[in-house]
C-alpha cells in the first residue's frame, strides 16, 4: 500500500478521483492541467457506461474549462425550444419558449447521449495527463488514524494510495457514506427516473416538433405521475426521443405501480401520444436522482476527501429547472482547484481542504441549490401533483370556452370557483405562490 | 436492446436473504424495481435475479426490512452498460 504524505506520493496518487462520470473527470482534468499524478477509477468499462438521465446538459461551466467547447463536444441537438407542461389526464397547458439564439454559439442547452458526452469528457481528462482506470471497482476507504490515504479496489493488491481521494461515485455513493459524512439518505429524498428512448428517425422529430437541422425540444412535465408524485419529460436526441418520468421512491413504494406503467401512460396521453406515436423501441433504463438537493447534501470535506457530483446531491431538480450534469462539472473542478492548491502548501486535512465549500459558495452551485432548497418539497407536493394541474388547466379550458350566451366569467371567477371546487385554501395557493416567488423570482 | 447490454458477474452483486422477506407485508421491491427482478414466491419469500440489474438502488431504499437486501456494485467492468443512454 501506497504511503501519502502532504505532498506528492511515492508509489501512489497525488489523488484519486473515483467515478468517470463529469464531476469525476472535471475533477482528474483541473488537477492534471496542474501538474498532478490523478488516477481516475471507473467501475464501468467505459466513462458513462453507468450513467443514464432525461436529459438535458448546460455547457456554460464548461467555457472555461474547454473553449469552444461545442466544436467537439458529442451532442444529439442543441435545445431550442422548451416547454413546461402541466397536465390532467385529458387536459394540457404548456408555456412553450423558442429562442433561436439557444441554436447558435455559445448554444444553451444540449441533448447528449451520457456514454459518448462522459467518455469525451473524460477523455479530455487523459489527454490533460489524468490515468484513467476502467473496470475497476472501490470497495473502500484506506485509512491512516482517521484520514483517508486512498481506495481499496476489487483488482488484486488493488489498494490504490493517494494524498486525497474525491468521491465523484454518484447517487448512491458509498465511499462519502462510509467516511460517516452522509446525514440525509432517507428514500424521502429520492426520485426513480425511468426513461424509454423511442426511435423516430431524424426528419420525423423535425416534423413533430418544429425543428430544423440539430435543433431540439425539451419538454418538462408535472402532472402526469398518476398517484406517485413526481414529474415527466421528453427530450429530442438526434434521431430518437427520450420520454420518461420521475417517480418519489416512496409514492412508488407506497401504490405499488411499476415504473413502466407510469411512462406508458405518459404516452398515452393526448398531448404526448402524436409525438411519440411509431417510435421503435431502442432502450429502457432507469437511474437514481438525489431530489432532495441543498436538504439532502452530505458533509463535502473531510481528512484527505472531498465528495463532488450527485455524491454530494449537487443535482438540481427544482421543477422549472432540471440540472445536474452541469453542477457536477462545477464541484467536481471546485475540488480538483482546491486539491491542486491544497497538495501545494502540503495540506490536505479537513481544514487545507475547507476552501472546496467556500468555492461552491462563490460560483452557483451552493447559492442555486440553497435558494430553490424549497422547491422540491412543493414539487412533490399533494398540492402540486394532484391539485394545482386541474385547477389551471380547468382555469385555462374555462378561458377559451365560449359561453354565449351566457357573458364570460372572467379569470378570477375561473380561479376562484376553481380553487373552491378543489378545496384548495387561499392561505395555502398563497403560501406556495410566495414559495414560488422566493425560489423563481 | 441494442444499447444496453449486461456483462453478467460471477458474482450476484445483490443478494436477498427470502426468509426475511417472508414476514415483509409490503414486498414494495416486487412493484418498485424498474428492471423488475424481484419475483414473489409461494412460500411468501422473493426470488431475485441479479444479471438484468440497472443498479440504480431503488430497491435498498424501498426495502423496509433492515438486511433482507445485500447492496454492492458488480465487480469491475461487470453488470450494466449502457452504450447510448
Amino acid at each position: 500500500m501506497a504511503e501519502a504524505s502532504g505532498e506528492t506520493t511515492s508509489g501512489g496518487f497525488d489523488a484519486v478521483v473515483v467515478g468517470a462520470g463529469p464531476a469525476g473527470s472535471a475533477a482528474a482534468l483541473v488537477l492534471a492541467r496542474a501538474g498532478r499524478s490523478v488516477c481516475l477509477l471507473e467501475r464501468g468499462p467505459f466513462p458513462g457506461s453507468k450513467n443514464m438521465y432525461g436529459g438535458v446538459v448546460y455547457g456554460r461551466v464548461l467555457d472555461a474549462i474547454l473553449p469552444r467547447w461545442w466544436e467537439e463536444a458529442p451532442i444529439q441537438r442543441w435545445v431550442t425550444r422548451r416547454s413546461t407542461v402541466i397536465m390532467t389526464s385529458t387536459q394540457s397547458v404548456s408555456v412553450d419558449v423558442r429562442s433561436q439564439r439557444w441554436g447558435q454559439p455559445p448554444y444553451n442547452g444540449a441533448t447528449a447521449l451520457r456514454p459518448e458526452f462522459d467518455s469525451w469528457l473524460a477523455g479530455q481528462a487523459v489527454a490533460a495527463g489524468a490515468t484513467l482506470v476502467c473496470s475497476t471497482t472501490a470497495t473502500g476507504l484506506l485509512r491512516e488514524g482517521g484520514r483517508v490515504i486512498g481506495v481499496s479496489t476489487d483488482r488484486p493488491q488493488g489498494d490504490i494510495g493517494a494524498a486525497v481521494v474525491i468521491a465523484c461515485d454518484g447517487v448512491n455513493s458509498f465511499l462519502a457514506k462510509e467516511a460517516g459524512l452522509h446525514h440525509h439518505s432517507e428514500a424521502a429524498h429520492f426520485t426513480l427516473g425511468a426513461k424509454e428512448v423511442l426511435d423516430l428517425g431524424r426528419t420525423e422529430i423535425e416534423r413533430r416538433f418544429g425543428l430544423v437541422g440539430r435543433e431540439g425540444a425539451d419538454l418538462e412535465i408535472v402532472g402526469c405521475t398518476g398517484d406517485i408524485p413526481g414529474g415527466g419529460f421528453l427530450y429530442t436526441n438526434l434521431d430518437s426521443v427520450a420520454v420518461g418520468v420521475v417517480l418519489s421512491v416512496e409514492g412508488l413504494a407506497d401504490t405499488h405501480v411499476r415504473p413502466e406503467q407510469v411512462i406508458a401512460e405518459l404516452k398515452a396521453h393526448p398531448h404526448i401520444a402524436p409525438l411519440v406515436a411509431g417510435g421503435e423501441l431502442k432502450e429502457y433504463s432507469a437511474h437514481l436522482i438525489p431530489e432532495g438537493g441543498y436538504a439532502m447534501m452530505p458533509d463535502l470535506v473531510a481528512d484527505g476527501m472531498l465528495v463532488a457530483g450527485d455524491a454530494a446531491a449537487t443535482c438540481l431538480a427544482a421543477g422549472l429547472w432540471l440540472e445536474g450534469v452541469n453542477y457536477a462539472i462545477a464541484s467536481g473542478a471546485a475540488a480538483g482547484t482546491t486539491v491542486a492548491d491544497a497538495l501545494a502548501v502540503g495540506d490536505v486535512t479537513a481544514r487545507g481542504l475547507a476552501p472546496y465549500v467556500r468555492r461552491l459558495q462563490e460560483g452557483f452551485v451552493l447559492p442555486n441549490l440553497r435558494r430553490l432548497r424549497r422547491v422540491p418539497d412543493l414539487l412533490l407536493s399533494d398540492r402540486m401533483q394532484s391539485l394545482y394541474p386541474a385547477i389551471v388547466c380547468n382555469v385555462a379550458e374555462g378561458m377559451f370556452t365560449v359561453t354565449d350566451p351566457v357573458p364570460k366569467p372572467g379569470l378570477l371567477r375561473l380561479a376562484r370557483r376553481e380553487l373552491t371546487t378543489a378545496g384548495v385554501r387561499l392561505r395555502d395557493a398563497g403560501r406556495d405562490a410566495w414559495t414560488a416567488v422566493r425560489s423563481f423570482g | 436492446m441494442a444499447t444496453v447490454d449486461f456483462r453478467v458477474g460471477e458474482r450476484a452483486h445483490i443478494t436477498v436473504q427470502s426468509d426475511v422477506c417472508r414476514s415483509c407485508t409490503t414486498k414494495a421491491c416486487v412493484t418498485a424495481c424498474p428492471a423488475d427482478l424481484f419475483t414473489p414466491t409461494a412460500d411468501g419469500g422473493i426470488l431475485f435475479n441479479y444479471e438484468r440489474c440497472f443498479e440504480c438502488g431503488t430497491c435498498y431504499l424501498v426495502c423496509n426490512n433492515q438486511g433482507a437486501i445485500t447492496w454492492t456494485y458488480p465487480d469491475g467492468g461487470h453488470g450494466v452498460v449502457f452504450h447510448r443512454s
